[in-house]
C-alpha cells in the first residue's frame, strides 16, 4: 500500500522544503523505497536542499506533458538508495500542473512499488499548493511558533477537510499531523513565544513531533544535505523521531524544555 | 522576568496575547467565513417578505455584521418610504 504525505504550511519559509527532504530521507533510511516530488512549480527548491541540483535533467511538468518519462526525470539520491527526487520545473508556471497529470503521475509511481509518496507543497493556497495535497492520504503541517504562521495552518486544515480528494469523495478525512518547527523553549518560557501546547490548543490536530530553532538547518542547506543526516544536531535527532513517530513508535518529546544555564556556563559561556 | 515586574504583579506576556489573538480570530475565520457570504442572501429574503407590505426599494434595505470585541451586531437597515409617497 503506497501512502501520500503532503508537507504543507499555508506560510513560506516556515521549513516545508526542510521538512519533506529530512522526512523523506528518514523513511528511506528505514528501508522504505520513497520518492519526494516538488510541487512549486517556478521556484523549484527542493533539489538544492536535497544537493542534486546538478542532475536535473527532466521535470514534474515534463513528464505530465509526455516529454519525458518518469524513470527519466526521477534523480536517484546521492546517499539512499531508496530514495528519489522528482523536481518542480523552473521555467513553467503552475497552470501546467493539470489535476489528471498529476493524478496519472502519481498512480505510476505507486505501480514502480513507491511506498511513500512525499509532496512537498508551496505556500499560498493556489494550483500548486491544492495539487499537491488533493490526492494526500496524510498531511504533515509545518508551523512556525508564531501568529501569522498558526493563522495559515487553520486556513490549510479548513481546505484539507473540504477540498481534498478523500473530502470530495466522502472518504476517510485525510489524517492530519503537527510539525513545530524552530521552536525556541527559552523564549517559549519567557513568554515570548507560543507554546507547543497553546498550539496545539489552538489548531487541535495531533503533534507529530518539534524541532528546535537551530543554526545546524542553514549548515545543511548550505551543503545539500537533508538536515536529518547531520551528525550531533538536535534538528536531526528531531526528525528521526517525527519519522518513528510516524512510522508508529512510541518517542518523547525532545529539546522542548528549556533548562536554565548553571553559574560555569553563565560565567565561561559556551554554544 | 525581573525581580521588579515580579512585585508589581506579572503583566501578560506577549504569548499569551498571541494566544488570545488567535482564539479569536480563529472562532471568526473557521467555517468557511461564515459571516459575509450569507448576507446576500438574507438581504434578498428580507426585501421579499417587507415588500409584501411596504413598497420598497431593494436598496434600501442595508445589511451588515459587525463585530464588537466578543460580540457580532447584526445590524439591519431599512429606509422605509415616507408617508407622502406611500398615500399618494
Amino acid at each position: 500500500m503506497t501512502r501520500i504525505v503532503v508537507v504543507t504550511s499555508g506560510k513560506g519559509g516556515v521549513g516545508k522544503t526542510t521538512t519533506s527532504a529530512s522526512f523523506s530521507a528518514g523513511l528511506a533510511m528505514r528501508g522504505h523505497k520513497t520518492v519526494v516530488i516538488d510541487f512549486d512549480v517556478g521556484l523549484r527548491n527542493l533539489d538544492l536542499i536535497m544537493g542534486c541540483e546538478r542532475r536535473v535533467v527532466y521535470d514534474f511538468v515534463n513528464v505530465i506533458q509526455g516529454e519525458a518519462t518518469l524513470n527519466q526525470a526521477l534523480i536517484r539520491d546521492k546517499q539512499l538508495e531508496n530514495l528519489y527526487i522528482l523536481p518542480a520545473s523552473q521555467t513553467r508556471d503552475k497552470e501546467a500542473l493539470t489535476m489528471e497529470g498529476v493524478e496519472k503521475t502519481l498512480n505510476d509511481l505507486k505501480e514502480m512499488g513507491f511506498e511513500y509518496i512525499v509532496c512537498d507543497s508551496p505556500a499560498g493556497i493556489e494550483t500548486g499548493a491544492l495539487m499537491a495535497s488533493y490526492f494526500a492520504d496524510e498531511a504533515i503541517v509545518v508551523t512556525n511558533p508564531e501568529v501569522s504562521s498558526v493563522r495559515d495552518s487553520d486556513r490549510i486544515l479548513g481546505i484539507l477537510s473540504a477540498k481534498s480528494h478523500r473530502a470530495v469523495s466522502s472518504q476517510e478525512p485525510i489524517k492530519e499531523y503537527l510539525l513545530l518547527t524552530r521552536y525556541n523553549p527559552r523564549r517559549v518560557s519567557d513568554g515570548e513565544m507560543l507554546s507547543l501546547q497553546d498550539i496545539e490548543d489552538i489548531l487541535r490536530i495531533k503533534l507529530i513531533g518539534v524541532i528546535p530553532e537551530s543554526e545546524s538547518v542553514l549548515q545543511a542547506s548550505n551543503q545539500g544535505i537533508p538536515a536529518i543526516h547531520l551528525r550531533d544536531s538536535d534538528v536531526a535527532a528531531a526528525y528521526q523521531d517525527v519519522v518513528s513517530r510516524y512510522l508508529g513508535e512510541d518517542k518523547p518529546l525532545r529539546f522542548v524544555d528549556y533548562e536554565k544555564p548553571g553559574l560555569f556556563k553563565r560565567l565561561f559561556g559556551g554554544k | 522576568m525581573s525581580f521588579l515586574s515580579f512585585l508589581l504583579g506579572s503583566k501578560k506576556t506577549s504569548a499569551s496575547v498571541a494566544k488570545d489573538r488567535l482564539q479569536l480570530i480563529l472562532i471568526n475565520e473557521r467555517g468557511g467565513g461564515r459571516g459575509p457570504d450569507y448576507l446576500p442572501q438574507l438581504q434578498k429574503e428580507l426585501v421579499e417578505v417587507i415588500s409584501r407590505y411596504v413598497n420598497i426599494n431593494p436598496d434600501d434595505i442595508k445589511v451588515s455584521l459587525d463585530r464588537q470585541d466578543s460580540l457580532e451586531v447584526l445590524e439591519v437597515k431599512i429606509e422605509m418610504p415616507q408617508q407622502a409617497e406611500s398615500n399618494a
